[in-house]
């Protein structure tokens, strides 16, 4: 692998970048694998990346039915935070954001973290309520996030409007510094360079047409569009086509796939410093580094593969944006686009064993996975690698439906993700 | 005034009108009719802008929507500015005040051209290998540097002082664009009555027809044919018209989104009008009518100003008047950048066009444009292009039969018009998940196989000759209107003639060459080369990383060269690449108009009670509750909260206070089933609750956790009068329709909403019964008679009420329900009478602290979402013998009935002045390490006057077992001790309610 | 945003309706007898189909009645709407993938 840095790029200019090689092979599929991983996204290209850094297991192949990174890893609105209120997600998304803290370097390819703030804002007493309550469950957890009085939010985020005069005033905020953006894309080539490089096979254009199972039910391999390819494990990373993936083997999922949808504006100058979140308008935002205005929308009420929504739902976004912030009516929509995000009834995901053996599955993120996309392949390949769960995703079982202990953070808080 | 570009005739403006706008503070003079673009070329402006990452000098491009390059910002007076405007398609008027974006100190002298010089860095995704050591100069110092860098224009920093508007509509037939074949359409379907929509996003329809000064159509000028259609349709009352629109999203089910430009084209505003309107068409069909976009030819330096797409050199020199220069030089690979050869020649200008076809390649075009007087050279290649700030001249050389570059030669010029062909715009097309084929012969993607009811015609879907546009158009609006009627139009030919090239062919170093795909994203041939080589090889990969497509212009001019030159580098044919997904919106559109009026109350209505102005004129503050003003207190002169609330507790406990409750969620159930249906509703039983009586009910959701709670009124056998949360009112009405719809249509109940019906005003404390007592008629209120959770109905001030006797505050007290007509009398004639006994008002905060004191639990404060009956101490309620409800089988889970549940219990610090905040952690040992193990959280916390400390309750691990216990709590420095006790205050023996 | 045939109202904008999710999931006539897995089931497992789904929606801001649709999660097309206890009469099962390259305008317009 060509190390990248300013030396190498100075010194491919030279010569007009042609020294420059291929970031992952295009590989044909072997007949078998020690681990396939089905879905290449940011979680499945992490998980085979950690399979091959942290646990020396590099025959893996990523399967990937389209483009890697082409689901929801490329459409999301890439917010990384980590001050969730359970312990259980709390130390998920904050073993993640360790992880995302040093990700530029270790995977040698700038993902651009940018740790701007993600400021929370309360519009209601139930929302400071709401918001302390995570305050202070963050401090005893070791995670950053601090409550804000409305002017401390306004010295923070000065295009905030803090006179009063909205329809839902801003009361105060929580902010967590550490956390903020990433380049979305580039976490999805950064992993898959750092796992081809490693021996991982990214076999793009192969799309999973079934999981073929031995007399005793375990699963021996998958079906695809490229063949059979046999597996010692099968790790099902697929989002929004989880439940499709998962009824081959004959398991039915707690998952419902909805259409979210996201836009950005056209692109202008520096105008706004941080994230933003309003829970209680459901409003979204933040700057790309190119420019753009990044906003998220809500989920559509229906399931849907088409990864398109409503314009309705598009506009209400707008409609909260533009009442917390009027300056931007004259800014304009540049482009919209839809995802499909797996949710499960508690909005947790479920990361680990699955009633078939050698089949395993991480899925549910909702509309919240990409800040997670380090923590979830790291303890996803941990548990591929040994057949059990990391500490961490130990309590994100399927079997929570059954018992009753779910990790309902929405519920908690009524705060999305 | 001179405007020295200006030709002396022609052209659509209206030369009788000059108008005057500035230019980075120049005066810039033209005509109405004019856009800015054509006004900047008249007076001989070409050098609009800078380029996004390398500074490049950039000019006009287009006439239309696809504009990449000439991006201004645009100043409509205070408030009214904003940035990223094409200059092609802003209407010019007096007044607009236009500036130049992305360059410092000026557009001339722009110090970011250093970029240019450090372009065999910058190439594309270079910031992926680079900026990441030392690690803390990401946040710090590159990315602010790139932001800064990033962006073109500013954007507005003042609230928005124009208006919004939506509007909905319905028709038969949409058509989307108004050029001959969306005219056509309009037409046929226009003739059978059906109700047509007719949107271009021009300021004046027409299309190319505005343009097309030599084409005749049955006989007579295309212009004329273009005068007697629109007044054909606009005569009819079934047609609606709509200019300045833009179809911009097509979504699910016919469903197609406009906006309409209102009053930016105009000096002064009339009225009231909105700026834009937001048209949202439901369409029994849809005629998709765009046309088509040109494409640039990639050549080394085609970026320069004055280098123009052939056919937008056209339309300037035929829509509008303008020549964009005196000397041309048409460069091209098909045959329609002859026609605009001819016309410039027509008008006067000195004109050389090169084809890179051969010669036995070319048509009719050839002869034509020679018989013209008109040099052309034929199988020449452009190797690039003279000048910096405006282009001198076209270096071009003959291709041989081995794609060799021969002799160069320069071809002085002031202005090029370029062409590498036509893409049809299949934009809406693919929104709406039609899907699409490759024609090889045009060299395009055309809408093959429908998804929703539509259909496309004439350039949109590869027609370019002007009668079968026409015919195709007629056919398509006929279809859609479900007429077999045709009509086949005779028009002038069209010059179609046409050969793909991805890059022209050069004889430079490739590794030097900087030929534009992406003009406002500055991506280069050499980029999607590099990003191909380096394995990004699906479409939508090489646009991630390059970034090309993704501008303003979203890849109009570009997305076909990029495609070109990517199935090149991979030696693939074209659609084996694959085309990139279409999305909304085809052009940007304003939040406003998608906003459209939903600002403030029309964001969220807001909604207040019969009260609601009395207590404003009592000095209520407010809080927001759900949707609804609630009174929070009632401070008197110099009071603060704290003050305020601390008087209005005692009060209530002392004397009497008066509180709006008229926000309670209220549903009358009634029916033959009507208590068996709360049974299965309802934790509680209901079957043997007397009329007249009351109880307290709790709502579980089928997984077991609280929905909602309220006080319950059995009205008669086969009534009972509920009430909810004040948030939870249309959940639960909505949760009880569901079951009684879906799951026991057997049942017979009907549920009425009467939240906003009944008005309820509570009356609480000791001398509650003495204040009403003389207003109430027909209701004996003595104890006896009269008990505590009872319901009565009867008179009261001379208006019917249900009086309920209840209580959240602890006290003898009273909840009048009236209807919401004569609320503000009775509780005028309730205060009034109150007078004598000491009434307070109070409001939601000392409803609160008057609870907690009880340790009356709100639901969605001290529950959540995950809190049981057995949580908050209510398990007791559910009868032994009740066989099922609503959650009941949830309640039986493992984890539910698992020990160490968190439970409800009260707080007390050992501080008594100190309250706690709400949502404090609480632990059992300070010197744990983090993370440490947290047993709960603070629910409610408040200063009790009536209690002289603070109290608390919570939610805590095994709480029941932890009475007299001591805990830790956090507080913003650290933590607190208190005491787990029973969560209830005052009045611990509960006997002054019953009073 | 969809249009949807309400069965007592005719077709009117989603944005009168709500979606209830999987249609025909019965509930239990007695679940305290259902064990663990299986209530989980009742509760939390939904089909997900990626072709036609059978599913429930109201029309809240409209007749207020619940009512049942076969829809395509592929297209978001409806094949057909139909009262709640009832069972789909076009006979198309949930579940079946319609195949979009087989979408003509016709099929469209239905």
């Amino acid at each position: 692998m060509r190390r990248f840095s300013l030396t190498s790029l100075l010194s491919e200019s030279m010569r007009g970048h042609t020294g420059w090689g291929r970031q992952w092979r295009a590989p044909e599929p072997k007949p078998r694998y020690d681990v396939v991983i089905v879905g290449g996204g940011g979680h499945g290209l992490a998980t085979a990346y950690y399979l091959a850094t942290v646990h020396g297991i590099t025959n893996v192949a990523v399967l990937e039915k389209g483009w890697i990174g082409g689901g929801n890893t490329g459409r999301n609105t890439t917010i990384i935070r980590s001050n969730y209120l359970y312990d259980e997600s709390a130390a998920m998304y904050e073993h993640a954001l360790k992880l995302w803290e040093g990700l530029s370097q270790e995977l040698n390819y700038n993902i651009m973290f940018s740790q701007r703030g993600v400021l929370m804002l309360a519009h209601n007493i139930h929302d400071v309520q709401s918001f302390k309550r995570h305050v202070y469950a963050n401090r005893l957890n070791g995670i950053d996030n601090e409550w804000l009085s409305k002017e401390e939010c306004k010295a923070f985020c000065p295009p905030l409007d803090i006179s009063g005069s909205l329809r839902y005033p801003v009361l105060g905020g929580a902010l967590q510094r550490r956390a903020g953006t990433a380049r979305h894309d580039a976490v999805a080539w950064g992993y898959a360079r750092g796992a081809d490089n490693r021996g991982v096979d990214i076999i793009q254009n192969c799309e999973v047409t079934g999981i073929r199972r031995d007399a005793s039910g375990a699963a021996v391999g998958v079906e695809t569009t490229r063949g059979f390819i046999g597996a010692g494990r099968i790790g099902v990373v697929a989002a929004g086509h989880t439940s499709t993936l998962m009824s081959m083997a004959g398991v039915s999922m707690p998952l419902e796939s909805y259409p979210l949808q996201a836009l950005v504006s056209e692109p202008v100058k520096p105008c706004f410093p941080c994230v933003v979140m309003s829970n209680a308008v459901h409003a979204y935002l933040s700057q790309s580094d190119k420019g753009e205005l990044v906003i998220g929308a809500g989920t559509d009420q229906y399931t849907s593969y088409s990864q398109q929504g409503g314009l309705h739902i598009t506009t209400h976004t707008l409609d909260a944006i533009c009442e917390l912030f009027p300056q931007f009516t004259r800014m304009r929509m540049l482009r919209s686009w839809g995802g499909i995000v797996d949710v499960t009834p508690d909005r947790s995901p479920i990361i680990g064993k699955t009633p078939v053996p050698n089949l395993f599955v991480n899925c549910g993120w909702g509309t919240g996975g990409f800040k997670a996309t380090p923590g979830s392949g790291h303890v996803f390949a941990h548990t591929l690698a040994t057949g059990t769960p990391h500490a961490i995703n130990a309590p994100f079982t399927l079997d929570r439906f059954r018992t009753g202990r779910l990790i309902d953070e929405a519920a908690a808080a009524a705060v999305a993700h | 005034m001179a405007q020295p570009f200006r030709l002396s005739r022609g052209g659509r403006v209206d030369r009788t009108r000059p108008i005057v706008f500035a230019f980075n503070g120049k005066p810039v003079h033209g005509y109405a009719g004019d856009t800015v673009a054509s006004a900047l070329l008249a007076n001989g402006i070409h050098l609009v802008g800078r380029s996004f990452k390398y500074h490049r000098p950039r000019g006009i491009l287009s006439h239309g929507p696809d504009e990449p390059s000439a991006l201004l910002s645009v100043d409509r007076g205070p408030g009214r500015i904003d940035p990223n405007n094409r200059a092609s398609v802003v209407e010019a008027r007096s007044g607009l005040r236009t500036t130049s974006q992305n360059h410092w100190p000026s557009l001339e002298f722009d110090v970011g051209a250093v970029n240019d010089l450090l372009s065999p860095v910058f190439v594309a995704g270079f910031y992926y290998k680079t900026f990441m050591w030392p690690r803390k100069f990401w946040d710090r110092v590159y990315e602010p540097f790139i932001r800064a860098a990033a962006g073109l224009g500013k954007a507005p920093t003042q609230a928005d002082p124009d208006r919004y508007a939506n509007r909905h509509a319905h028709c038969d037939v949409l058509v989307v664009g108004a050029g001959p074949a969306g005219l056509a359409a309009a037409l046929a379907a226009a003739r059978t009555g059906k109700r047509v929509i007719l949107a271009d996003e021009g300021a004046e329809p027409g299309g190319s027809l505005l343009h097309d000064t030599t084409s005749q159509i049955d006989g007579r000028p295309a212009a004329d044919w273009l005068t007697e259609t629109l007044a054909e349709l606009d005569g009819r009352e079934n047609v609606i018209l709509l200019p300045r629109t833009t179809a911009f999203g097509y979504y699910n089910h016919n469903h197609v989104a406009m906006t309409e430009r209102v009053t930016d084209h105009l000096t002064s505003a009339a009225g009231q009008a909105p700026r834009e309107r937001l048209w949202q068409v439901r369409a029994g069909e849809v005629v998709l009518a765009g046309g088509a976009h040109e494409r640039p030819l990639v050549f080394a330096d085609n970026d320069r100003p004055g280098i123009l797409l052939a056919e937008s050199l056209r339309v300037f020199l035929n829509r509008y008047g303008v020549a964009p220069g005196r000397k041309l030089v048409f460069a091209t690979s098909g045959a329609s950048a002859y026609r605009a050869a001819l016309d410039a020649r027509a008008a006067g200008l000195d004109v050389t066009l090169v084809d890179l076809r051969l010669e036995s390649d070319c048509g009719p075009e050839l002869a034509q444009l020679r018989g013209a007087g008109v040099e052309v050279l034929t199988g020449h290649t452009v190797v690039g292009s003279k000048g910096r700030k405006r282009v001198t001249g076209l270096i071009v050389a003959p291709v041989g039969s081995d794609g060799r570059c021969g002799g160069r030669r320069i071809l002085p010029c002031d202005c090029v018009g370029m062409s590498g062909g036509w893409t049809p715009a299949v934009h809406l097309f693919s929104q709406s998940r039609g899907k699409l084929r490759y024609d090889d012969a045009i060299d395009a993607f055309v809408p093959s196989i429908s998804a929703q009811a539509e259909r496309s015609a004439g350039a949109a879907r590869g027609i370019y000759d002007l009668a079968a546009c026409l015919t195709d158009g007629f056919a398509a609006g006929a279809a859609a209107a479900g007429s077999d009627e045709r009509q086949a139009f005779k028009a002038t030919e069209t010059l179609t003639g046409f050969q793909p090239v991805r890059i022209m062919p050069t004889d430079a170093n490739p590794t030097k060459v900087r030929a534009f795909v992406d003009y406002q994203n500055d991506v280069t041939a050499k980029d999607i080369k590099l990003a191909v080589r380096e394995g990004f090889q699906s479409i939508e990969h090489v646009k991630r990383y390059t970034t090309t497509g993704m501008a303003t212009d979203q890849g109009k001019t570009s997305n076909m060269n990029a495609l070109g030159i990517v199935a090149g580098q991979l030696d693939k044919a074209l659609p084996a690449v694959g085309t990139t997904t279409f999305r909304p919106p085809y052009t940007p559109v304003t939040f406003g108009a998608l906003v459209g009026p939903a600002r403030h109350a029309l964001f969220d209505p807001i909604r207040t009670t019969p009260i609601h102005e009395w207590a404003e004129a009592h000095g209520a503050l407010f809080e927001n509750v759900a949707l609804w003003r609630r009174a929070w207190y009632f401070p008197k002169a110099g009071e603060d909260l704290h003050a305020a609330v601390a008087r209005e507790c005692k009060a209530v406990r002392e004397n009497v206070g008066i509180f709006d409750a008229s926000t309670l969620g209220k549903i009358e159930i009634v029916g033959r089933d009507a208590a068996e249906f709360m049974n299965r509703l309802y934790i509680n039983p209901w079957t043997k609750l007397a009329p007249g009586r009351c109880r307290y009910g709790l709502m579980l959701k089928e997984d077991g956790y609280i929905l909602d709670d309220g006080v319950v009124a059995r009205v008669s056998d086969e009534c009972f009068h509920v009430t909810t949360t004040t948030g939870g009112a249309a959940r639960v009405l909505g949760h009880m329709e569901d079951y009684l719809q879906t799951e026991w249509p057997e049942l017979e109940v009907f549920l009425t909403s009467t939240t906003e019906q009944w008005a309820v005003i509570a009356l609480q404390g000791p001398k509650a019964r003495d204040v009403i007592a003389p207003l109430v008629d027909g209701i004996d209120l003595s104890p006896e008679a009269f008990p505590h959770m009872a319901m009565r109905t009867g008179m009261i001030c001379g208006v019917p009420t249900r009086l309920f006797r209840v209580s959240f505050t602890g006290e003898l007290g009273f909840e009048i329900n009236v209807p919401s007509d004569h609320a503000r009398a009775v509780w005028e004639a309730v205060f009034e009478a109150g007078q004598a006994h000491g009434i307070t008002p109070y409001g939601t905060e000392t409803m609160h602290v008057l609870r907690a004191e009880k340790g009356y639990i709100i639901v969605g404060q001290e529950t959540d979402g995950t809190v049981t009956p057995d949580d908050v101490g209510m398990a007791g309620m559910i009868p032994k013998a009740k066989k099922d409800f609503v959650g009941k089988r949830s309640l039986a889970r493992p984890d539910v009935v698992a020990s160490g549940r968190k439970q409800l219990v009260g707080l007390m610090t050992d501080d008594p002045k100190l309250v706690l905040d709400e949502g404090a952690q609480i632990v059992a040992d300070t010197n744990q390490p983090i993370p440490m193990r947290m047993l709960g959280h603070v629910t409610s916390s408040y200063w009790s006057a009536n209690c002289g400390r603070s109290i608390a309750l919570a939610l805590v691990e095994g709480g029941r077992e932890r009475m007299n216990g001591h805990l830790h709590v956090t507080t913003p420095d650290g933590f607190t001790r208190v005491t787990v006790c029973e969560p209830v205050f005052f009045d611990v023996q509960g006997e002054r309610i019953n009073a | 945003m969809l249009l949807i045939a309400c069965p007592n109202c005719g077709k009117r904008p989603e944005t009168e309706f709500r979606c209830g999710g999987q249609a025909h999931i019965a509930r239990p006539a007695d679940p305290m007898t259902v064990d663990d897995g299986g209530w989980s089931e009742h509760l939390f497992v939904r089909a997900n189909p990626k072709g036609v789904h059978a599913e429930r929606w109201c029309h809240i801001h409209g007749c207020g009645r619940w009512f049942n649709a076969l829809r395509d999660t592929i297209s978001d097309r409806f094949i057909e709407t139909y009262p709640i206890g009832e069972q789909p009469k076009s006979g198309v099962k949930p579940g079946t993938i319609l195949g979009t390259s087989s979408a003509t305008q016709s099929e469209a317009r239905a």
